[in-house]
């Protein structure tokens, strides 16, 4: 993990003080609220429907124990003892006083961390694969990168009031666990036909009320020419990104108003007209010194099965199927990542209470070599644990509520926060989402129908992703009351696609059963056990999971 | 409205000539960018300093040739959260190589001072009440309220990226 050296120390705890000194003003009046949204919003700071909410950067979504023992802290000291994992592997706290966050940012900053970027329209925090360096595909770790591109961007002077928010995403794997065609910019690190790495950029992809999957602009980037081909991308959409209407000012309108060609026309020209004084100086020593810190940690030497963990599967068949849904293959024999969904049936996604963020501290200490990483799904991953040491993680998750066993099954749905939180909401969530999950409470049932993504947001700003989940629910308001849309067919991996909308709308009481009948169909209709519903989706078209949809509706 | 220069209060010296005004023949004065393009050579037989007036929608590229000759170029931060103009400060400092004042108008905040100076606006027209209380302290204390910076920018500081592996002793 990477650790501040005195600059970057420096940096944070000035960064405080600054908004300190800003919240103060507020609150003696000499700012105005209008402008003093803009510098809150860049200290991860909303006025949510009935308060405060207080988003920390996760940068890349890595933590340690000694992290999330503070933001357990942080939750029981200035909120109501939990807080909400996010889909931009950030966590945030929704009744967080305003007069009190510069405490808080204080308290992040004695952990190195900090809430800079995580709102306004800037340059967001960077986000990654939550299994980089221990997957098994990826070409090399992301990380070194996301770290950089996190430094380069921290207060980037000239990219502090871009036309919308900016979201880059990066992963190094041929299978996308970090959605990065869906983000303004993803970068796809993959080798050149020299075999050296770099970097694939994809722009222009989003979600909200326009949704875009991103187009590639350069099939390839250098890492020595990464930082500056990124100020070209930005400067082109600071300068030229539409300012007239915030539904049309994210970099996916400008790019699809310019056309790919026109936009890389742009982006190629000010790119070649930067002049060697205006290149990013990132020394070699200062790439190397950073990758340091990511190098794989000490991995002892196992055998790639374990007997402990063979008898716990034999003897416990409640654990046997958490081991086959929540395990994912490390590259290192005898290790494993481990998926920690937080997703029990009838919670709200994404939240763990303090208890449980403790808990998850001590285990990823005890038994993760203190790497703790936050997934895009709302979910927790201790990416390096020794296979041998699979029952005890389990006893231990399960002793703090933690061992839900639907990581990446129907029930692991991603979700906003919805009407219940959140002012921009049109519609519940977090209701809709536990009814649909208690479709699939019986654990054979869901075992049965696999692997199956469902989104569900509360309004078009599309939070919970619901254009890319195999099925997405969409909350509307029609005239005050609660409706649901839903779309099938979305993906959000390296096959990225937007869903489509089936039909009108349904009543909140008639998503759960309507889903039920979608995935009866499916049942119906597959051409064998291990074909996917997103499979059969695409092998039969959506009629006939459209008819089941509103079958009786 | 209070104006400072590199943090120092000045008088402003400049007139702000309208399109449809006529040129007075004596006086430093600003005009909009399309005056100066179609009238650069009257400006300049004037012998007086000349200022360019940009919209942040103009391309200050389209002044390069005539960098030398303008000793003021205003910027337009017609809101705030309008950051446009950043970039165009950017450009003519270290892309054109522009050395003479570059001036921001409109909403100038305090809170955006610093971000302003990293990007070479080193002049400003304040009228937000909380700088023009004290505008020199405001501005010192904006300056200095962070120590060091990522980027390189057209203040020309030397970034951390540098900083870390500078020989100790050596500079």
């Amino acid at each position: 993990m990477y650790r501040y050296d005195e600059f970057d120390e420096t940096l944070v705890r000035e960064r405080a003080a600054q908004f300190r000194g800003q919240v103060k003003r507020r609150l003696a009046g000499q700012l105005r609220e209008e402008h003093f949204k803009p510098l809150r919003l860049q200290n991860g700071v909303y006025l949510q429907l009935h308060a405060y909410m207080f988003r920390i950067a996760v940068p890349y979504g890595q933590l340690s124990a000694a992290k999330m023992r503070q933001l357990a802290m942080i939750a029981d000291k200035y909120d109501k003892g939990y807080g909400h994992f996010t889909t931009r592997q950030n966590i945030q706290f929704n009744w967080i006083k305003l007069a009190e966050i510069p405490d808080a940012l204080d308290a992040l900053a004695d952990v190195e961390m900090h809430a800079i970027q995580t709102s306004g329209n800037c340059i967001r925090n960077v986000t990654s694969d939550h299994l980089a360096g221990a997957n098994l595909d990826e070409i090399e770790d992301p990380r070194p990168w996301c770290e950089i591109i996190r430094q380069w961007s921290t207060f980037h002077p000239e990219f502090l009031a871009l036309p919308r928010k900016f979201k880059i995403a990066v992963t190094a794997s041929p299978n996308d666990r970090a959605a990065v065609r869906i983000h303004d910019i993803g970068l796809h690190m993959k080798k050149n036909g020299a075999g050296e790495v770099g970097f694939e950029v994809i722009v222009g992809g989003g979600l909200g009320r326009t949704p875009y999957i991103g187009v590639t602009v350069r099939d390839w980037v250098s890492k020595a020419d990464l930082l500056d081909y990124l100020e070209a991308n930005m400067r082109v959409y600071n300068r030229h990104g539409r300012r007239d209407n915030k539904y049309k000012a994210r970099i996916k309108i400008l790019v699809n108003e310019l056309g790919l060609a026109e936009y890389q026309r742009e982006v190629d020209a000010e790119f070649a007209a930067q002049r060697d004084a205006e290149k990013v100086v990132l020394p070699q020593a200062e790439i190397d010194r950073i990758s340091a810190y990511f190098a794989p940690p000490e991995f002892e030497t196992q055998p790639a099965r374990s007997d402990v963990f063979d008898k716990s599967i034999a003897a416990d068949p409640v654990f046997a199927r958490w081991a086959k849904n929540n395990l994912r293959a490390h590259r290192v024999p005898g290790y494993i990542s481990v998926h920690i969904a937080l997703k029990p049936q009838g919670a709200a996604p994404g939240d763990a209470s303090s208890a449980q963020m403790r808990a998850i501290a001590d285990i990823g200490e005890r038994y993760g070599l203190d790497d703790i990483r936050v997934a895009h799904e709302q979910d927790i991953v201790l990416p390096h644990v020794k296979l041998t040491d699979v029952p005890a993680v389990y006893a231990a998750l399960k002793a703090a509520d933690l061992a839900a066993s639907n990581a990446g099954l129907a029930s692991d749905i991603i979700t906003c926060p919805g009407l219940d939180y959140c002012n921009l909401a049109n519609a519940r969530s977090i209701t809709v989402s536990n009814e649909v999950q208690a479709v699939f409470a019986d654990p054979a049932f869901e075992d049965d129908v696999g692997v199956l993504h469902i989104n569900v947001s509360g309004c078009i700003n599309a939070c919970g992703h619901h254009h890319v989940g195999h099925i997405g629910i969409l909350g509307v308001d029609k005239k005050g009351e609660e409706f649901y849309q839903i779309l099938f067919g979305g993906r959000a991996d390296e096959k990225a696609v937007i869903g489509e909308i089936q039909g009108p709308g349904l009543r909140h009481e008639e998503v759960a059963p309507a889903i039920k009948r979608v995935i009866n169909r499916y049942m119906q209709l597959r051409a064998s056990k291990t074909e996917k519903f997103i499979d059969t989706l695409a092998r039969l078209g959506h009629a006939p999971f459209k008819e089941a949809l509103y079958a009786s509706a | 409205m209070p104006l400072l220069k590199n943090g120092k209060l000045i008088d402003d010296v400049w007139a702000f000539v309208e399109d449809s005004h006529e040129l007075s023949p004596g006086g430093c004065v600003t005009v909009s960018l399309g005056r100066y393009l179609s009238e650069h050579e009257q400006l300049a037989a004037r012998n007086e300093a000349t200022g360019v007036r940009l919209s942040n929608t103009d391309d200050p590229a389209l002044l390069a040739p005539y960098l030398a000759h303008i000793h003021l170029i205003e910027l337009d931060f017609p809101k705030y959260t309008d950051g446009r103009a950043l970039s165009q400060a950017q450009l003519l400092r270290r892309r054109l190589g522009y050395s003479g004042e570059i001036r921001a108008r409109g909403q100038v905040l305090r809170d955006q001072l610093r971000a302003m100076i990293r990007c070479g606006i080193d002049a400003m027209q304040v009228e937000d009440p909380e700088v023009a209380a004290d505008p020199e302290a405001v501005f010192q204390f904006s300056e200095h309220e962070l120590s060091d910076d990522y980027q390189a920018t057209a203040d020309g500081r030397a970034t951390i990226f540098m900083k870390r592996h500078r020989t100790p002793g050596k500079d």
